[in-house]
């Protein structure tokens, strides 16, 4: 694992949208930041928004089902959707667990 | 279903937001529900996208009422570049906040779901469009997509029913696109389910490999509507739809009078033509004239100076003025003057009720007082008789409601049968004119009758048509005693009559002449009489003074005798 974490694509650059503070939203900051903290320690830049306050953002990065991880970096760019509670999903969407194929 | 009785009863409350569209507005009785969403469903093709976009735009440019569209399957650049050829400026809307494109892009391949979530994203940004421009108008197109991006049916049902309330709730009037789905379905994922308001679906039919887009409204809660298939159109002005059956029989009617162009002909029919706003019928076999009479009522309309529109479904424009210079007419100072309009198509390019929507098109545009359908036989070949009869009923509804004089050619094949059921409109046209072949003495003469003509005294009489240089000319036939004359049997006839008028007026002058003959012949003789009556006059004078003359030289002599005697002294009697 660790090799892993600090491998040479450098930082998780990690955006979370939310809405306020619905239950979905809540979950889903509180299971990311575990998940982070569990996988990614110091090798990560986590930024929350809440969409409600800025709604132009929701246009700009095109989002719909919410709440939404956005990782940046490293490549490929993957979405996140939902409430991370699903915590093999997230690893295998940020790229922490191989095997990333079409789910369901 | 789509009518209950409770809310039959709110009818007059509905409020509804006209579309804009060409046509719709009539089938639906003022437009779609304002404040719901609607549901727009058909084939790949059938112009669903199309068709919402114009509602947002005509909203936004004729109603003041600003729309957001939201696409989930083009990009704003694509949407504008697909419209552009309609004349939707999608660009400069969107600069004068009248319009928001907002494309949702959902890629499944990097999207991963890992547990609950909802749709707020998309709430949050239709929410804020919609603020942003104060939209009146929405559309979804095509939200079902949200299906293909996400795997969690249930959440995304869920929330779309969540997603119409929050619609009906902003007030904004919606379109929601969805494909046509199998089974019998309107739409792949139900979608009729959520939008029961309205539900239009488009249709995109291929029949004798002939193209027609048709639309039906299939639910209209708490409105009537219309509940036909009706044809629409998507050409340079963007949709337009037809409300083809006109269910009335309300159209105004004139008693003004028109000619014909052919004065013989006018003078058949009462002396003065037809009535404005009648449809006249010519039917004859090949070769009869029937063009020609067209064209030379074309003609006559230009001359007076109103529009005509002439559809040709058989010669080009520059054929039928090459041919009608032949007669004299001259059609191209009118096309120059703006005032013919010669539309010349295939019958084949366009099925039935296209050809009727775009006839109903051009004379929207063109508002011509006359048009000419030269034949309508033809348009035959993309329909069957009852379509063409049909379509032609709803074509002469339309233009007796607009007043507009319109006259038919049809062509007999066969013209010894069944006169009466000429392609089914004769009943229906207010005129119409026969034009047949007579054959006779071994040439061919065309004869032309009226057979019907409705409210005017016409002439029941069956006369022989010549075309010539001079024009059109409706000539007496010879009612001999070997029946009609026509052709060069007439001619001779009439030559026989002229010498015998020449004959006839030969003689009377030699008998005047031999009367003035006998008259002066009397008159010297009276002249002769009266001059013997003076000389047996002088003669009688002459008598009369000899004797007088003779008396007194016999006094005389008596006298001298006397006196002689006297002197002899009685010497007896001298003469002894």
């Amino acid at each position: 694992m660790k090799d892993q974490e600090s491998d040479p694509q450098g930082r998780y650059k990690l955006q979370l949208f939310v809405t306020g503070a619905s239950p979905n939203s809540v979950r889903a900051i509180a299971n990311i930041k575990r998940i982070c903290e569990t996988h990614l320690p110091d090798n990560y830049d986590l930024e929350i928004t809440d969409v409600y306050r800025q709604p132009l953002l929701a246009h700009d990065k095109q989002l719909v089902a919410l709440p939404m991880l956005l990782k940046m970096h490293p490549h490929p760019v993957m979405r996140l959707v939902g409430d991370m509670s699903d915590k093999e999903k997230v690893l295998k969407g940020l790229g922490i667990l191989p095997g990333l194929q079409e789910n369901d | 279903m789509a009518i209950s009785p409770s809310s039959k009863k709110e009818l007059p409350l509905l409020q509804k937001t006209p579309t804009g569209i060409d046509g719709l507005d009539e089938i639906t009785n003022g437009g779609i529900p304002k404040g719901r969403p609607t549901l727009i469903c058909g084939d790949a093709g059938c112009g669903k996208t199309l068709f919402s976009l114009e509602f947002i735009v005509r909203g936004a440019t004729q109603f003041n009422e600003p729309g957001v569209f939201v696409a989930f399957e083009e990009k704003a650049d694509e949407l504008a570049a697909n419209v552009t050829s309609l004349g939707f400026d999608l660009k400069r809307l969107v600069a004068t906040k009248k319009l928001r494109i907002d494309h949702v892009h959902i890629d499944r391949s990097e999207i991963q779901e890992t547990g609950e979530y909802d749709l707020d994203g998309l709430f949050i940004r239709l929410g804020y469009a919609i603020d942003s421009i104060k939209a009146k108008r929405v559309v979804l197109d095509t939200i079902e997509n949200l299906f293909s991006g996400l795997s969690n049916e249930s959440i995304i049902r869920s929330e779309l029913r969540r997603l119409f309330q929050w619609l009906k709730e902003k007030g904004v009037t919606a379109i929601i696109t969805g494909e046509k789905g199998v089974n019998g379905l309107l739409t792949r994922q139900g979608m009729e389910e959520y939008v029961s308001d309205c539900v239009i679906v488009l249709d995109h039919r291929v029949t004798n490999q002939i193209s027609t887009r048709r639309l039906r409204v299939v639910k209209y809660r708490g409105s009537v509507h219309g509940t036909n298939e009706y044809p629409f159109l998507i050409d340079a002005d963007g949709i337009s739809v037809l409300p083809v059956t006109s269910l009335t029989l309300e159209s105004r009617v004139s008693s003004q009078r028109v000619s014909s162009g052919i004065p013989s002909l006018d003078e058949m029919l009462g002396g003065k033509g037809f009535f404005k706003g009648s449809s006249v019928l010519v039917s004859g076999t090949a070769g009869t004239g029937k063009t020609s009479i067209a064209t030379s009522f074309a003609n006559e309309a230009c001359n007076r100076g109103e529009r005509c529109i002439y559809f040709a479904f058989e010669e080009s424009p520059d054929q039928i003025m090459r041919n009608m210079k032949s007669l004299g007419m001259n059609l191209s100072k009118h096309i120059k003057s703006g005032l013919l309009n010669f539309q010349a198509s295939r019958p084949t390019s366009h099925g039935l009720e296209m050809h009727l929507l775009v006839i109903f098109k051009m004379i929207r545009q063109f508002k011509p007082s006359t048009v000419i359908l030269d034949p309508i036989t033809n348009l035959v070949t993309v329909g069957t008789v009852s379509e063409l009869k049909s379509m032609l009923v709803r074509l002469i509804d339309f233009l007796q409601k607009e007043q507009v004089n319109v006259l038919f050619t049809a062509l007999t094949l066969n013209y010894t049968v069944n006169e009466q059921t000429d392609e089914g409109v004769s009943s229906l046209v207010d005129a119409w004119l026969m034009v047949k072949d007579i054959e006779l003495n071994g040439e061919r003469n065309r004869g032309m009758y009226i057979m019907k003509s409705r409210g005017m005294n016409h002439s029941n009489q069956v006369r022989e048509f010549v075309i010539s240089s001079k024009g059109l000319e409706l000539v007496e036939v010879f009612l001999g005693p070997d029946g009609v004359l026509t052709g060069s049997a007439r001619e001779e006839r009439m030559l026989m009559e002229k010498a015998e008028t020449a004959l006839k007026s030969f003689s009377q002058g030699r008998k005047d002449r031999e009367i003035d003959r006998k008259s002066l012949q009397l008159e010297s003789q009276i002249e002769s009489l009266r001059s013997e009556f003076e000389s047996v006059k002088d003669e009688l004078n002459k008598i009369y003074l000899e004797d007088e003359l003779r008396k007194e030289v016999m006094k005389k002599n008596r006298e001298q005798m006397t006196l002689t005697r006297r002197n002899k002294g009685g010497s007896g009697n001298p003469k002894k």
